[in-house]
C-alpha cells in the first residue's frame, strides 16, 4: 500500500488504523498469604492421602504394571487380588443387606411416621403425649441400645411372646433389626415432618379456608407439597444417618457391609477390608446425594427463574 | 525450639525403649478380652480374672516381670498389639497361619477342641455335619471356632455373635439349635447355673489347619526373644506344678494338650 492512497478522496481505505486494544492486564500473581499457604498445603495433603489409599489398595492386591507384557497393549495390569476374590462376594452380599435393611426400614418408617405426626400435632392430649413419649424415647436413646434391647430383650420374654403368638417374629434377627430401625427412623421422621408442616405460614391455611376449601384438601393439596420441599433435605440426612447407623446391626448376627468387613478383617488382618467398606459407604451416600439434588431441582422448578 | 527439642527427646526415648533387650524388660502391658469365661472375664468384684489371667500372672512371676492387665475388644486385639498399645496378648488366642503373618507367638499353653452344645431337650445327639444340617449354630465371630463352624458345618446356618455372652443368651432363649466354642468355655458354662439349659454333645478332633497350633501368648514381630521367654516360663510352670494348680481350679481334665 502506497502512501499516496492514504487519505485520498474516494478511498475506501480508512486513514487511521484501528487502535489495538490494550492487552488484558497480565494476571497479577496472587500473593502467598498465610491462608493460601494453609489451603494449598491442606489440599495437597488430601490429594496425597487419596493417592496413598489408591497405592495401598493396588499394592495390597499386588497390582503391577507390566511393560511389553501379555496382550495387545504395550502396557497391561497384572494382579493377584487374593483378598477380593476371597471376600469380594461376601462384601457384595453385605452391601445388599445394608441396602435392604435401610430401604425397608425407611419405607416402613415413612408409613409409621405419618400417623404419628398427626398424633404428635393433635390437640387430643392423650394422643399427643403418646406420640411425644415415643419420639422422646427413640430420639433420646442410642440405636445400638434399641437394637440390643429389642433382640435380646425379646429373647427373655419368650414365653409371654409365645402365648400371644409373636415369638416367630422376634425369633428372627432380621425382623428385630427392621423393627428397631423402623421405630428409630420413624421417630426422627415425625419431627422432620412436623417441623416442616408447622413451618408453612398460617396465612396459607387462612387463605384456603377463606376460599372454602375443606381442611383435608388444604392439607393434602396446599400444605403437604410445600412441607415436603422443606423436609426433603432433612429426609436425605436421615437416610444417610441410617446407612451409617446400620453398621451396628452385626451385634445381632446380621452380617451387613460392616459385619462382613469385620469378618474379613478378623481372618486376614488386612486393613484394606476397612478401606473397601469406606469406599462402599461413600458410594452409597454419594449416589443418594446426587439423586437428592435431582429430586430437589425437580420439586423446586417453579421457584426458579 | 522447645518443640523440636521435645520431639527429639520423645524420639530418643522411643529408640531407647525398642533397644531394650527382652531380658531387661521389667514391666509388661498384657491385653485380654475380658468376655470369655472361664478363660478371661471380669469377676463379680470387677477384677479381671480367669484361666488366661492366672496363667499370665504365673508366667510373669516366673519371668520376674511386673504385668499390667488391660482389656481390648477381640477384633482390635492384634492391631492394638502391633500399634504398641500393649506388649503381649494372653487372651486364648489360637496360633494360626494368618495371625503368624502379623505377630509372633510363644509355644501353646493350652489346646482344647471345638465343642458343640445343644439345649437339653434337643433331639440332636451327634456332631456329624449331617446331624446338624439346616440347624442354626451360634459362634463368636472372628474366632477359630467360628471358622471351624463355617468350614465343617457348611450346610448349617452359622450365626456369628460379638462375644460368647450373646450366643449363650440366644441358645437359652431358644433362638439357636446349637453353639460351638472351646471345650473349656462350654464345659464351665453348662456346669454353671446359667448354662443349665444346655448339654455338651461332643468335641471335634483338633485340626491344625483350622485350629492352628493351640493357644499361645502373642507378641509383636521382632520380639521373638520375649516369646521365647514366655515359652520357657510356660514349660517352667508346667514343670513346677503351678500350671496344674490353676488348671484344676477351672477344669476337670488337663487343658495343656500336647
Amino acid at each position: 500500500m502506497s502512501d499516496a492512497s492514504i487519505g485520498a478522496p474516494g478511498s475506501y481505505v480508512q486513514s487511521q488504523a484501528i487502535q489495538a486494544k490494550a492487552p488484558p492486564p497480565s494476571p497479577t500473581s496472587r500473593p502467598w498469604t498465610p491462608t493460601r499457604i494453609v489451603g494449598t498445603t491442606w489440599l495437597t495433603l488430601w490429594i496425597v492421602s487419596g493417592l496413598g489409599i489408591v497405592w495401598f489398595l493396588l499394592n495390597s492386591n499386588s497390582v503391577a504394571l507390566v511393560f511389553g507384557g501379555e496382550g495387545l497393549l504395550p502396557v497391561s495390569l497384572t494382579h493377584n487380588a487374593k483378598f477380593l476374590t476371597k471376600y469380594g462376594e461376601k462384601f457384595v452380599s453385605g452391601f445388599i443387606i445394608t441396602l435392604k435393611l435401610v430401604g425397608v426400614s425407611m419405607l416402613l418408617g415413612v408409613l409409621l411416621s405419618i400417623p404419628m405426626t398427626f398424633m404428635r400435632m393433635s390437640k387430643n392430649r392423650v394422643l399427643g403425649s403418646i406420640a411425644y413419649g415415643y419420639v422422646y424415647f427413640f430420639r433420646g436413646t442410642p440405636l445400638l441400645a434399641q437394637v440390643f434391647l429389642i433382640y435380646y430383650g425379646a429373647g427373655t420374654f419368650r414365653e409371654p411372646l409365645e402365648s400371644v403368638d409373636l415369638w416367630w417374629f422376634f425369633r428372627d434377627a432380621w425382623n428385630c433389626a427392621v423393627l428397631a430401625f423402623t421405630l428409630n427412623t420413624a421417630a426422627y421422621q415425625v419431627e422432620i415432618l412436623r417441623g416442616s408442616i408447622e413451618n408453612i405460614a398460617r396465612g396459607q391455611w387462612e387463605a384456603a379456608s377463606a376460599l372454602g376449601l375443606p381442611k383435608w384438601v388444604t392439607f393434602w393439596k396446599i400444605i403437604l407439597p410445600q412441607a415436603l420441599i422443606v423436609s426433603l433435605r432433612p429426609y436425605g440426612n436421615e437416610i444417610i444417618l441410617m446407612i451409617k447407623g446400620s453398621a451396628i446391626v452385626a451385634i445381632i448376627t446380621i452380617y451387613d457391609l460392616m459385619g462382613e468387613t469385620r469378618r474379613a478383617f478378623s481372618r486376614t488382618y488386612d486393613f484394606q477390608a476397612y478401606v473397601w467398606a469406606a469406599i462402599a459407604y461413600l458410594v452409597m451416600v454419594e449416589t443418594l446425594r446426587r439423586a437428592w439434588d435431582r429430586i430437589e431441582a425437580r420439586l423446586t422448578r417453579h421457584l426458579k427463574r | 525450639m522447645s518443640f523440636a527439642r521435645m520431639a527429639l527427646a520423645t524420639l530418643m526415648s522411643f529408640t531407647a525403649v525398642s533397644a531394650l533387650q527382652a531380658d531387661e524388660i521389667t514391666k509388661l502391658r498384657v491385653a485380654t478380652e475380658g468376655a470369655y469365661p472361664p478363660f478371661n472375664f471380669t469377676g463379680s468384684d470387677g477384677v479381671l480374672t480367669g484361666f488366661d489371667v492366672e496363667i499370665g500372672n504365673a508366667l510373669c512371676a516366673e519371668m520376674k516381670v511386673e504385668c499390667e492387665w488391660g482389656t481390648q475388644e477381640w477384633d482390635g486385639m492384634i492391631p492394638g498389639l502391633v500399634a504398641g498399645k500393649y506388649d503381649a496378648i494372653i487372651a486364648s488366642m489360637s496360633i494360626t497361619e494368618e495371625r503368624l503373618e502379623r505377630i509372633s507367638f510363644s509355644r501353646s499353653y493350652y489346646n482344647t477342641p471345638s465343642t458343640i452344645a445343644v439345649p437339653k431337650d434337643s433331639p440332636v445327639s451327634d456332631i456329624t455335619p449331617e446331624a446338624l444340617e439346616g440347624l442354626l449354630i451360634g459362634a463368636q465371630g472372628g474366632t477359630t471356632h467360628s471358622v471351624v463352624a463355617e468350614e465343617i458345618y457348611s450346610d448349617a446356618d452359622v450365626s456369628l455373635y460379638p462375644t460368647s455372652e450373646e450366643y449363650k443368651l440366644d441358645i437359652e432363649n431358644g433362638r439357636l439349635d446349637a453353639v460351638i466354642d472351646d471345650l473349656g468355655v462350654l464345659q464351665s458354662w453348662v456346669d454353671s447355673e446359667a448354662g443349665s439349659c444346655c448339654k455338651i454333645i461332643g468335641s471335634l478332633p483338633i485340626q491344625p489347619e483350622l485350629h492352628g497350633q493351640g493357644i499361645g501368648v502373642g507378641v509383636r514381630k521382632g520380639q521373638e526373644e520375649l516369646a521365647d521367654r514366655f515359652s520357657q516360663a510356660i514349660l517352667a510352670i508346667r514343670e513346677n506344678g503351678t500350671y496344674k494348680t490353676i488348671n484344676d481350679k477351672y477344669f476337670s481334665q488337663d487343658a495343656f494338650g500336647e
